[in-house]
């Protein structure tokens, strides 16, 4: 590879530095007491309709987002735009449910979807079965934010040996642990500022200025192999690639709000109403995503892959080198560090925030509920700060110790099981008609079902469902959501039959719903 | 004190419009061609580009309609 590239790797310290700093000051931007969990967990649920959209736009366009979208439509095409109707058909749903769940969360004093499911279904065991996937769908998630710091910094030239190669990822994370640990939710909220400008700059100059050097979008295009420009048309007895593109846009959306840290995000709004106003905001993310996705094209275009100053770096992070190789190629060194900053800090606000979700969720699902049942505020939220510092530590070793396929490999599966907890907690929100037992029996038989499928299928994200000599490839979380649901309601008659008891202990209020 | 606020957690003939939305995103028959491009964009990119726009303005027109 190249070697250090010394202006791009000071500008990417210097904004590196200055967004740390900015998250340890955070800890006194609308001061609370950071000793109780809803002030250090969800910010004390102070953030207006702005500050709730830098955080949740920060939270669900990751780092990884920014890497692994671009290069899959530099691998594989058009399939890889999917991320655009996805996060289109997301915020009809965060429109209609989530302010309900703000709410009632809201009246209640609920922190996680544990305490929601808790509360409205009085079942400790399908709270617990919900705490247990976030926390585990959670964890390569955030492992996979640091592929991202991984990627930027090899591409900054830096290069060692053993120790010494893993210094700047053990840094970063030393940084992100010591200031999630001291400042809470209120530290990403506050670099995600900084990070969003940041990426909202070096998406609208590469999306002006690459095309203007590479003659324009017709000869890009021109460039792209024709197979990968639109999605290949289903052969006979199939629906190939349209339902495979349809189903994961769908089901991607059905998951994302269910992941923990979305719910921190959206949870620490300071009202229902700036949820909803953030349903019609939150899309300027989306057309950015497209944006990116595009920037695959360019690097196909600018065919960054056969040039030999990149060929290492392809080598060690494959198609994920295809934006870092194609902004060294395209831009002055002091930009690179710019927007290689704007991925690293991209990283580091949802890394932040998955840790807080997950530490929120051990706190009050696990250990709360089956080891100490009263703590007081103060030793709530310290146990909180410890966890949160584990979770890190256990997706760094991750990370350091075992390939990173395997991450990636993982958060796939995670998408499977997070969305298993649909029924509970987005429907949930609407309906107390569904009993607890049959729903954790959907749940169990949805994650079995979907990590079976995902393992047949090759742990690819689509499985081609054979059904009367027609084949249906589709995204697995989709398939088995469904099957979910199905089993949830064809039992809980037959559960509500069996036990007469069973059912009727709802702690939460129809009125506990709205304003 | 109620009335006002049961009519907007109910049903809204305006979240027709996020059914418009769903439809035209996630059926690819609609988009998946080349042509018309567009700046030598090809329809299937301007097209769902275009949508993240429409999407966005339904939703603002959705949250003022059913404001309480």
């Amino acid at each position: 590879m190249q070697g250090v590239n010394w202006v791009a790797l000071i500008v990417f310290i210097l904004l590196f530095a200055s967004v740390s700093w900015l998250g340890f000051a955070a800890a006194r931007w609308r001061r609370g007491d950071l000793d109780q969990l809803h002030e250090w967990g969800l910010g004390g649920r102070r953030f207006g309709t702005l500050i709730t959209w830098f955080l949740v736009g920060g939270d669900l366009y990751t780092a990884y987002t920014f890497i692994a979208v671009p290069a899959l439509a530099f691998g594989s095409g058009a399939l890889a735009f999917f991320a655009v109707p996805y996060t289109i058909v997301i915020y009809p749903i965060l429109f209609l449910v989530f302010p309900r769940l703000w709410y009632v969360c809201h009246k209640r004093g609920y922190i996680t979807a544990g305490d929601f499911v808790k509360g409205r279904f009085g079942n400790r065991w399908l709270a617990l079965a919900i705490t247990i996937t976030g926390i585990v769908a959670t964890m390569p998630y955030i492992a996979l934010q640091l592929v991202g710091i991984q990627v930027v910094v090899g591409a900054l030239g830096i290069s060692g040996t053993g120790f010494m190669a893993e210094m700047p990822l053990l840094i970063a994370f030393a940084v992100l642990a010591a200031f999630t640990y001291s400042s809470g939710l209120r530290a990403p909220a506050s670099i995600a500022i900084v990070k969003d400008i940041l990426i909202y700059i070096t998406a609208f100059a590469a999306v002006i200025i690459i095309p203007m050097q590479l003659g324009g979008f017709g000869k890009i295009f021109a460039a792209v192999p024709p197979a990968k420009v639109i999605l290949a048309a289903p052969g006979a007895n199939t629906t190939g690639a349209y339902s495979a593109y349809a189903t994961l846009a769908l089901g991607s959306a059905l998951a994302l709000f269910l992941y923990p840290h979305s719910l921190t995000g959206i949870l620490s709004a300071s009202s229902g109403r700036a949820i909803r106003r953030n349903a019609a905001m939150l899309p300027g993310y989306t057309f950015m995503l497209g944006l990116l996705a595009l920037i695959g094209f360019f690097a196909i275009a600018a065919g960054v892959d056969k040039l030999p100053e990149y060929a290492e770096g392809f080598k060690q992070f494959k198609n994920n080198f295809a934006v870092p190789a194609l902004l060294l190629h395209s831009f002055p060194s002091w930009f690179v560090g710019v927007a290689f900053a704007a991925i690293g800090i991209g990283a580091l606000v949802p890394a932040a925030i998955m840790s807080i979700a997950a530490a929120n969720l051990y706190t009050r699902n696990i250990h709360r509920e089956f080891i100490n049942k009263n703590p007081t505020d103060k030793e709530e939220s310290q146990i909180a700060k410890w966890v949160s510092l584990i979770v890190k530590v256990g997706a760094l070793a991750f990370i350091l110790f075992v390939p990173t396929q395997y991450a990636i490999q993982l958060q796939l599966l995670g998408g499977i099981w997070i969305i298993q907890t649909l029924p509970a907690v987005m429907l949930g929100a609407y309906t107390r008609w569904f009993n607890s037992w049959a729903l954790l029996v959907g749940w169990a038989v949805g994650t079995f079902a979907g990590t079976w499928m995902a393992i047949a299928a090759d742990l690819k994200p689509t499985f081609p469902l054979h059904f009367a000599g027609y084949t249906f490839p589709g995204y697995t979380a989709f398939y088995t959501v469904v099957l979910n649901l199905a089993l949830a309601v064809i039992l809980t008659p037959v559960f509500n039959a069996l036990s007469a008891r069973q059912g009727r202990i709802d702690e939460t209020l129809a009125g506990d719903y709205y304003a | 004190m109620n009335h006002t606020q049961d009519k907007g957690r109910g049903w809204s003939w305006w979240y027709l419009l996020f059914v418009v939305q769903f439809i035209a995103v996630l059926w690819p028959p609609f988009y998946n061609s080349i042509e018309p491009s567009w700046m030598g964009i090809p329809y299937f990119y301007w097209y769902q580009m275009l949508w993240v726009i429409v999407a966005a303005v339904f939703t603002a027109v959705v949250h003022f309609a059913t404001r309480r």
